[in-house]
Order: structure tokens, then sequence, then C-alpha cells
């Protein structure tokens, strides 16, 4: 790595929440701009450097036949390429496409589809070129972006962990709100990294951050239905912003196959987590109902 | 864990435990509580006890005595647990949450290192543990029990851990002994309870009125000074005692420990490894919620410009794939090698490596997996047809 290496934070389809974590470094900022050039990153400058750059960090998922010519232009100009965050890791939520018919989607959404040029499929960054690390989240942690950025300056290996979500609510010393509350929670089979921020506030983990490694999804996905979510909820809520990403992909592919024919096209309910305890207070009773 | 009673506390403060038989108890009132936690604080204590977060009973600061859960209990079970109200107002009708003593005498993460570059290389500090004494309030008897057996891992002759040895050394266990027991109860199988006996500084048994008080400890003896405390009068100690004994009558679990070391290590290849495998989400729940695993990860933390380096200890788990990552690949590469990693180091490679069981009986590793895998229901698998 040069003594000043040269940045490109590009997007593509994605909600620039994940380039907007590079801004939110608020503490850091002025330090990382003096170690690092910014020569491409319109969120933040409009000022334009052509290519090669060092480090090229990739937002948003592939959902243009332009931007898979796109992709792999930039992945000539890129010495390490840096995917951050679900979209550009896993597809992200417009991955949804991927299990439904897209001309649908087009009619149900513009008035005028014929104006729309788009792939059927939204995929992640991985699945069209080399990826040199790849950050997840919806969005990613500001913190394991500084890490990443910091190990490249440093030549080192960045240190995200690959562990469950569980590790961090646990040190976090949060109540597990699926134990306690019988919140349906995807923390056991979701990487950490966001700092267990939904169990924090009583919320079940959305799997944002992908599955974890090694993870046992039957189990967990046999328990949700045993604490009273039906398998089409079961499957919308590994359909979230990592839905499309490997062992989520699986197990939602498999209890679609054994339920037979599922709602998950356009007008399919979301599904909020906490269906098994919807009081979700325990000011003056019992929290969730007799336990028996 | 029979042994554990004849061999030196490493603080050397534990003394045979007082009775809190008719003349040998103190006794004070629930409306005098109040002046111990005011006590405890002048003498410069952070008291930690049991409170209500997130609907659960967990520990946290406790500085007045509407701090403590009065009034409710909990329902546990295998993969649930759920707050309830008392039919009374009880401050410690209920057994363990998913908290433990672990958080406050072995930190989920700290600085214990800090290496700053300097002109003529690297200088490595230590970091100063700046936590007050604490006062531990409510410490059940498994618990002590637990807290023993870190002790065995983090002050034994070979190693001992300085922020560990200075948490410990200035903590004031009070005890709470325990006058119900929950269905993931099982001290009485492991012998660490549910009588509080040795390892305290105070023992309290809680009756309608007030609690009787044991003294463990001049340490503990010396805190009551001033106190209004006189001695429990006979009835007291008669409905002490009966609530001592309503803990230890309603505890149905069991855990058969006769030969368990030989057991475990003889069945490597049991069957039931596959099957618990198939339903252990590896998640690492019943590790940190275990009040005596202690695995934990070192890190080094580089600031932005490199100038400073700062060495992170973390607790992780032997259910964490990358744990066992060496020298190029995972020594535990799959879950069933990972549970039974834990439950064969938990019931028998902790008594060759530390002279006693891992597991104090505490349930909490039943009750927070989510997905309810009881480790008495798998010994007892394997029990049931050894290889």
């Amino acid at each position: 790595m040069p003594a000043k290496p040269r940045l490109a934070v590009v997007k593509f389809a994605s909600c620039d929440g994940c380039q907007l974590s590079l801004l939110s470094l608020e503490d850091e900022l002025l330090r990382l701009a003096g170690k690092i050039e910014v020569a491409y990153f319109l969120e933040a400058t409009s000022r334009i450097e052509p290519g090669p750059y060092d480090v090229v960090l990739v937002e948003g998922s592939i959902t243009t036949a332009d931007d898979a010519t796109r992709i792999q232009q930039l992945r000539r100009a890129a010495k390490y390429l840096i995917t951050i965050g679900a979209c550009a890791t896993a597809g992200g939520i417009q991955a949804l496409k991927n299990w439904a018919d897209s001309e649908e989607y087009l009619r149900a959404v513009y008035a005028r589809p014929d104006y729309i040029r788009t792939l059927a499929t939204s995929t992640a960054i991985a699945d069209h070129v080399a990826v040199d690390f790849e950050l997840r989240g919806c969005p990613i942690n500001k913190h394991q972006l500084l890490e990443v950025l910091r190990s490249l300056l440093a030549g080192c290996q960045p240190r995200t962990p690959t562990y469950s979500v569980c590790v961090e609510c646990k040190r976090r010393g949060s109540v597990c709100v699926m134990v306690a509350h019988g919140t349906p929670c995807l923390g056991p089979v979701t990487q950490a990294g966001c700092g267990a921020i939904c169990p924090a506030y009583d919320r079940g983990c959305y799997g944002c951050f992908g599955p974890s490694d090694q993870p046992n999804l039957v189990p967990l996905t046999d328990h949700l239905r045993s604490i009273g979510m039906t398998p089409e909820q079961v499957v919308n809520s590994l359909r979230g912003f990592s839905g499309y990403a490997g062992e989520f992909r699986r197990e939602s592919e498999r209890l679609v196959e054994s339920i037979g024919t599922i709602a998950t096209g356009v007008g399919a309910a979301a599904v909020e987590p906490d269906v098994a305890d919807s009081s979700g207070e325990w000011g003056d009773g019992q929290p969730g109902g007799d336990p028996k | 864990m029979a042994e554990r009673e004849t061999k030196p506390d490493p603080k050397g403060k534990s003394l045979p435990a007082s009775d809190d038989g008719p003349g040998a108890a103190g006794w004070i009132a629930k409306s005098d509580f109040q002046s111990f936690l005011d006590r405890l604080v002048a003498l410069g204590y952070r008291t930690i006890g049991p409170t209500l977060i997130q609907g659960a009973i967990g520990y946290d600061e406790i500085r007045q005595v509407d701090d403590l859960p009065k009034g409710w209990t909990e329902h546990q079970s295998a993969g649930s647990y759920r707050l309830v109200r008392r039919d009374d107002d009880a401050w410690f009708g209920f057994n363990l949450g998913p908290h433990s003593w672990k958080r406050y005498l072995f930190p989920p993460q700290q600085t214990v290192a800090k290496a700053i570059k300097r002109d003529d290389g690297w200088q490595l500090d230590d970091v100063e543990d700046a936590e007050p004494p604490f006062a531990f309030l409510g410490v059940r008897a498994c618990e002590l029990a637990a807290i023993l057996v870190q002790d065995r891992v983090f002050l034994n002759e070979h190693h001992s851990d300085p922020i560990y040895r200075r948490r410990r050394e200035n903590a004031l266990l009070i005890a709470v002994n325990c006058t119900q027991a929950a269905e993931t109860c099982f001290c009485t199988s492991m012998g660490t309870g549910p009588r509080c006996v040795v390892a305290f500084d105070l023992a309290l048994t809680e009756t309608e009125l007030g609690f009787t008080v044991e003294i463990g400890s001049p340490r503990g003896a010396s805190v009551l000074a001033g106190l209004p405390i006189r001695e429990a009068a006979p009835a007291e100690c008669a409905e002490a005692a009966s609530a001592r004994q309503q803990a230890e009558d309603q505890i149905s679990k069991r855990l058969d420990t006769t030969d368990i070391r030989e057991l475990l290590l003889g069945n490597l290849d049991h069957p039931q490894w596959d099957d618990v495998a198939e339903r252990c989400l590896s998640c690492t729940n019943c590790t940190m919620v275990c009040p005596t695993c202690f695995c934990h990860s070192v890190e080094e933390v580089s600031d932005l410009d490199g100038g400073q380096v700062d060495r992170v200890r973390q607790w992780d788990s032997c259910f964490n794939a990358r744990f066992s990552y060496m020298n190029g690949g995972l020594v535990r590469g799959d879950v069933r090698s990972r549970y039974r990693q834990w439950l064969t180091h938990k019931l028998a490679g902790w008594i060759d490596q530390f002279d006693t069981s891992g597991c104090v009986g505490c349930g909490r590793c039943i009750t927070w997996c989510p997905v309810g895998i009881d480790l008495t229901a798998e010994v007892a698998a394997i029990r049931e047809v050894p290889k």
C-alpha cells in the first residue's frame, strides 16, 4: 500500500446508507482523510479523479446489464476491491425479485415499465468479479469499516467476527428476547458485527449481517415454528436484507419446497418477527403469557 | 466437588460456615435494610444485585431496596424463561437469571495492556483497572461454587490474572440462600447447594419481615458493625430453615455424576453426539451464560496512526468455529465436535485440569439455550446406552 492510498467509493443498486457510514466516522474522519486520498466519492465530493485506485469500496448489487459491465471495469481499476453492505455482499433486499417475476414487479411499481431496463435478478458483486474482502450488514457497522481501512493501511488482516450475534448480545448483557419473551430472533444464525442492537431494544435479530460461520438453520427454523410462526412467516423472515446469502437462501428454499407454494411475490405480507408475544410488555403480569 | 471445602481458598478467607440455628445468627428487619445498602456505599463498595432488566431478573447496580425485584419470580424450563408476579412481596423469591457474577470479575470485554510506539521502540504497559470494589448482593450457593471454580482458573499457582485477582480480592460476597428452586436447578447433584456453606462474607436467608444473617468472614462481620442487627429469635431461625428446606425439596432435576469422567471420555464416538449436533445451533449462549466458562480471545487493536496498540480481551466460546483455528485449519470444524468438546470439558476434562467439575448445577445453559438442549438429558442418553 502506498504512503497515501487512493480510495474510490462507488455504488450500484443500493440506498447509499453504507457509504454514509464512512462520513459518519466523525471522530476519525479528518485523521482518515490525512491517510488516504479520496479520488472518487460522489457522496462526499463532486471532484472525480480517474483510476486506478488502491482501494475501491463497492456498495450495491448488480441489477442492470450496464452495471454488470461497469463492475468488470472497476475490478480492473482496483488493487483491493471491498464490498460494503448486504446489497453488495448478498444482493440486498432487492434480491427478493430473484424468487419472483421481475416483469410483474415492473408492472406493479412503474407507471411506464417500458422505461425500465433491468436484469431479472439482483446479485452480489462476488457473483461477477473477485472480491478481496466483504463487509456485511444493512447498513455496515462504521467501526468495522474503520477496522478494514486501518488494517489495509497497516497491511494486516481485518478482524471482523464470523460468530453469531448471540456472542455480542451476551457480552452486552442483553436478555435473550427469544428465551425470555418468546420473540422470534435470527441472532443464533446471524453473523455478529452490528453490536447486537435489536435485541438490546427488545426486538429479534433481523439477520442483516447474513449467515454466521457454519450456522445450523434447520433447528432454528423448527423452533421458530414451534413458538408460533407459520412456515410462510419463517420464510419471509429469512428473506430479509441478506435473504439471498448462502445458508439463508438455501433454508428458505428448503422450507418453500417442503410446504409447497408460498406467497413471496408482489403483495406478500412483510413479517414483523415478533409474532409470538405481541403484547411485548411485562409491567403488570406475565410477559408472553403462561410459559407452560 | 466434595473435596472443594478442604482445599484452601485462594484468598485464604473462607471460614467454616456459621449456622443460623438458635442463638447463632443475626437478624435484620427489611425496614432497616436500606441502612445496610447505605453502609456498603459508605464503605466504598459498588453494590451489584438482582434487578429487573428487559423482562428478566439480571444483575446491575443496586442503590435502593426498591431496585430489588420485590414481588417477582420466574418460571424456567429448557429454552424458556418468563418473569412472573409472585403472590407475595418476597425480595429474593426467584433463582437465577441470564447474568452471572462472572461479568464483573471477568468482564466481557477489557483492555488488558497497551503498547505505545516511542522513538526507541515499543513500550508495553498494563492497563490499570479502576473499578471500585464490588459488593455482590444475592449470590446463590451454586454461584459461590462457580466463583470458587473460576478462582482455580484465574488464580491458580501457575497463572494469576491481575484483573480477576484485584476484583475478586476486593469483592464482598453477600450470599442469599435459595428458598425455592427452578425446574432447571440441579445443584444437589453437583454438591454445590442449595445451602450457602462456604466462600461468603455474609449469608442471608429471607423471611417475611427480614433476613437471618450468618457471618462467614471477619470482613463480613466488620461490614455489619453499627447496623441495627439483633440476635435472631428461635421462630425466625425456624422460619428461615423451613424456607431453605423448601428450596431443597423443590429440586427435581438430577445429573448422575457417577464415574462421569470415564463415562464421557469413554464414549467419544457415541451416536448421541450426532443427535445433539442436529439440534445445537452452536450459537454460544450456553457458554456465555455459564458462570464458570472462561474461554476468551485476545486481539491487538491499533489506532489509525499505528502509534498505539490496545490488547483487548473478550469473551469467546468453544462453539465458535474460528476459536479452534490453528495453523491453517479448524480443529473442531463441525457442531458435533464443538458440542462434544464443551460437554466433555465441562464435566470430565475440567476434573483433570482443575480438580473439580466445571458444572455447578445452576441450569443456566438449559434455560438460555434457544432450542432448549438440556445437558443432563444428553448425559443421561449416553449413560443409558453406553458403547
